[in-house]
């Protein structure tokens, strides 16, 4: 059964898929804009997506959550457009729309039907360069995002723990900053941080345009020319090189108690590198050893020993933040029945992994994810919404499509020798964040 | 700068066009019926299954049963255990999503077209001869407390129990499906097995079907499948009187922002009025600015991260609620400001233009949700849940269009009762006193 989802920072990543099927095509315009566009002719629906290659790791010291601030500032008026009205009047074309900030990205998206395609990619360029703030805008749209942080974060324990997590692994790198923001630095952004933000990173020079669903290559050439072609690239923008990790020297165990967690858990992550453009084998060891060690609730290494052999915990996982622009985590974690010590959890985790590496992979098991990831690819498919945000992500962490493209080969390839020896380079437990979160009844905040 | 064409901000354009989908009623040899839509791009189908009744069936005293019988079903069937299972449905790269609500049980299955056979009859073993075996029962129950137990200090779950608590009285939907540690504590194998035959036979069937997949096809799946399961399961529960009146219940909770949960009685999805009532709540309570309460709430005050409302119309009663979330310290103008909304909605309805918006909205958007095969299964067996005929995807749109202002501030009248919206609030509320 899978009706355990713990509040940990990340979730398991889904499988991933290419889509060398299923009509994938680029091309780039003049002023630097990249474009993909997925065909899939099915239903009369669009959905068109802007990425810009900037999120909360690009931030200046002192102000974090200005990139996700900004994000919510950019459905207020532009040159062209009051405020508020892009999402009128997709609403009231049948359309929806949202945006998304993360540490290596943001991103705006509608969907709405096919043939409206135009409207919204004029006015989708006009907040590319136009966007016009003032300062009514500003202090409601914080309130807002106040509360955002308080109903996902600061009302979210295992959220909060997450927060210090990344925060001890990246003791350098801004991935150890939330990407809502530090609650005080959040309340304090003001109109000039973000007319900053953005005139620093938006542009067509940084942005990546995915457009999915009932719609041809030349047409959305054409139309993408009309709107995001006459803008001119951003002089601004740079090439993101971010301060990185000293080695880790010592272990870092940090310990969390709050009222409100229901099950006390224990969760570590370890630094690794990333998907690297032409260059994701190391990455596609990981991630299948993700998979073998946790992929699965029933069958995976952790599971069978931890939940079935000798039943001591009531869930396991393992994950890998795969696609980042640095170098990354990847994690485990383990809430133990009743009347287990996390301390003892702790312990029975750490055995269970050495075991899997004197043990080895299952062959069976790895064949069995090798025939789930072949599948992903046609079921990937049914979605064109998430093969969207697919490339968006991959693009937007300094992949290119052919990196993507390649990654289910790549994935296939991988050995079980390739599995166990990056096991053996990257868990270690010197060099990871080793957390426990426990039930108490006093207030820690 | 003026690239955009000029005649963007006053863009209401006319509805978009019909579901492009061909729905087509299958029935087996055996008689099972479902809906089809054959779409042959992606070699593979998406098949959605479901059973009446599902988590509301719990017997007196069994809490819970219904649930940890639907968690059960993937844990082993025949001559597999539930390793053995999880590994055949992975060789297959088949999935099986078992899950349970207070209307209904649900699979949701998805197979390629290279191993449908193989892949149907794994899930065939897993509905008409799940193992139940004791020590699945004991792991997973495990699992379930465990989700109880994060329940137990989640304000959002604290409230929507008192919600239903209050709103339900002794029925079953006062209570969650999950049940309570003690409750799942004491439920035996035998109770599972009893929750099995009384949950999932074939007189409270309903399936819908989209992929790579023929009439012909379909109907002789539907008959491996289902056909062995038992004709008649355990009457469904009578309706459910719902019982709020106004007020505010107060639950402390240690937290900096409160959360609410608000309604009052619905309006049954056969009612004649239920596409006013339907379009009203659009233009009063949808998530987004394009709302009212969205557009007091959050947009002009900076109350909250997200409010809405929405009519909840499940099989035996039906509420209007919604929820929201604010600062301790600004709940109390939220829920000010909210009651000041549901009060103008009663007097007043809604306005043309709030109107004519609304329904731009609801028939462009409609075409739109059949996107895919697993949307399309899952839809189609809503529609048949709700009584809805095969031609429904091409009548709706224009039983929206039909609805005028008037036909609005009638059911407004009806349908929202300022003095009857109780609030239920989770948290530190300051300046909010509890009048329950």
């Amino acid at each position: 059964m899978h009706i355990f989802v713990l509040a940990l920072a990340t979730v398991l990543l889904a499988l991933p898929a290419s889509l060398r099927a299923a009509g994938v095509t680029t091309f780039e315009l003049e002023n630097g804009l990249e474009a993909v566009v997925i065909e899939d002719h099915r239903a009369p629906v669009v959905v068109h997506m802007v990425w810009y290659r900037v999120g909360a790791a690009d931030e200046p010291p002192g102000k974090s959550g200005i990139a996700h601030f900004l994000e919510h500032l950019m459905f207020k008026a532009t040159d062209e457009l009051a405020s508020g009205e892009l999402s009128d009047v997709v609403f009231r074309n049948g359309g929806s729309d949202n945006a998304f900030t993360s540490y290596d990205y943001t991103a705006y998206v509608q969907r709405i039907a096919a043939d409206r395609l135009d409207l919204v990619m004029g006015m989708e360029a006009s907040r590319m360069d136009g966007l016009a703030l003032v300062e009514e805008d500003i202090s409601t749209e914080r309130d807002v995002v106040i509360e955002e942080r308080k109903q996902r974060t600061d009302s979210d324990p295992g959220t909060l723990f997450g927060e210090q997590i990344y925060a001890a692994a990246f003791l350098n790198h801004p991935y150890g900053v939330p990407v809502i923001g530090w609650k005080h630095e959040a309340e304090a952004l003001t109109l000039e941080d973000a007319v900053s933000f953005y005139k620093q990173h938006y542009g067509p020079n940084n942005a990546i345009l995915v457009v999915a669903g009932d719609v041809e290559p030349d047409g959305v050439r054409m139309l993408a020319e009309r709107h995001y072609g006459v803008i001119p690239p951003n002089p601004n923008v740079r090439v993101r090189v971010r301060p990185s990790e000293p080695p880790q020297l010592a272990e870092r165990r940090l310990s969390y108690s709050d009222p409100r967690i229901g099950n006390d858990y224990m969760t570590r992550v370890y630094l690794v590198p990333e998907r690297d453009p032409g260059d994701q084998e190391e990455a596609a060891a990981l991630a299948m050893l993700a998979q073998v060690l946790g992929g699965s609730a029933t069958t995976s290494a952790l599971a069978r020993k931890l939940q079935f052999e000798d039943p001591k915990a009531v869930y396991t996982g393992a994950w890998y933040r795969e696609r980042a622009l640095d170098d990354t985590i990847f994690g485990l974690a383990i809430v133990p029945v009743e009347g287990v010590s996390l301390e003892e959890a702790e312990s029975l985790l750490d055995e269970a992994v050495a075991e899997f590496l004197e043990e080895g992979v299952d062959a069976e098991e790895l064949e069995r994810i090798k025939t789930r990831i072949r599948a992903a690819e046609i079921y990937a498919r049914d979605d064109i919404s998430n093969l969207a945000n697919l490339y968006g992500a991959a693009l937007t962490a300094g992949l290119s499509v052919e990196d993507v493209d390649a990654w289910p080969d790549i994935l296939q390839e991988v050995t079980e020798e390739d599995i166990i020896s990056a096991a053996r380079r990257h868990l270690d437990r010197r060099r990871a964040v080793t957390g426990f979160a426990r039930q108490s009844e006093e207030v820690v905040r | 700068m003026n690239r955009l064409f000029c005649t963007l901000g006053l863009a209401i354009l006319v509805a978009g066009p019909a579901a492009a989908v061909d729905i087509q009623e299958v029935t087996s040899p055996g008689g099972i019926k479902a809906w089809l839509v054959e779409e042959r791009s992606i070699p593979f189908s998406a098949l959605e299954i479901r059973f009446r009744g599902g988590g509301s069936q719990d017997r007196p005293g069994k809490r819970g049963a219904v649930n940890l019988m639907t968690a059960l079903l993937e844990e082993g069937a025949e001559d597999l255990d539930a390793q053995g299972f999880a590994a055949a449905r992975d060789a297959l790269a088949a999935s099986y999503g078992f899950d349970v609500h207070r209307d209904a049980l649900s699979v949701s299955a998805r197979f390629l077209t290279e191993n449908r056979d193989e892949a149907v009859a794994l899930l065939q073993s897993a509905l008409t001869a799940p193992r139940f075996d004791q020590d699945a029962l004991d792991r997973v129950r495990d699992q379930v407390h465990a989700v109880i137990r994060a329940d137990d200090t989640d304000p959002d779950a604290v409230a929507s129990r008192r919600f239903n608590a209050l709103a339900f009285g002794d029925h079953p939907y006062a209570t969650s499906i999950d049940g309570t540690v003690e409750s799942v504590s004491a439920l035996t194998r035998d109770d599972i097995v009893t929750a099995y035959k009384d949950v999932m036979a074939r007189d409270r069937i309903f399936v819908g079907a989209a992929g790579d997949i023929s009439a012909e096809e379909l109907g002789l799946l539907l008959d491996t499948l289902l056909g062995g399961l038992p004709a008649v399961g355990a009457p469904l529960p009578n309706d459910a009187e719902v019982l709020l009146a106004g007020g505010v219940t107060l639950v402390p909770f240690d937290t900096p922002q409160s959360v609410a949960v608000f309604g009052h009685v619905g309006i049954p999805r056969d009612d004649p009025e239920f596409f006013p009532a339907f379009v009203a709540n659009h233009v009063f309570g949808a998530s987004g600015r394009q709302s009212r309460l969205g557009m007091e709430v959050r947009e002009k005050r900076g109350l909250t991260y997200g409010i809405g409302a929405y009519l909840a119309s499940f099989d035996l009663a039906q509420v209007v609620v919604g929820q929201v979330a604010s600062a301790n310290e600004r709940i109390a103008e939220t829920i000010e400001v909210t009651q000041e909304e549901w009060a103008k909605m009663a007097a007043e309805g809604v306005t043309e233009e709030e109107l004519e918006e609304a329904k731009a909205y609801l028939t462009g958007a409609y075409p739109l949700r059949f996107d895919s095969n697993a949307s399309i299964a899952r839809i189609m067996v809503g529609m048949q849940m709700d009584d809805l005929g095969l031609d429904y995807v091409k009548t709706r749109n224009g039983k929206v269009n039909a609805v005028t202002t008037e036909d609005v501030r009638r059911v407004a009248r009806r349908l929202y009762r300022p003095q009857d919206l109780h609030f239920v609030v989770v948290g530190q509320p300051e300046g909010l006193d509890g009048t329950n």
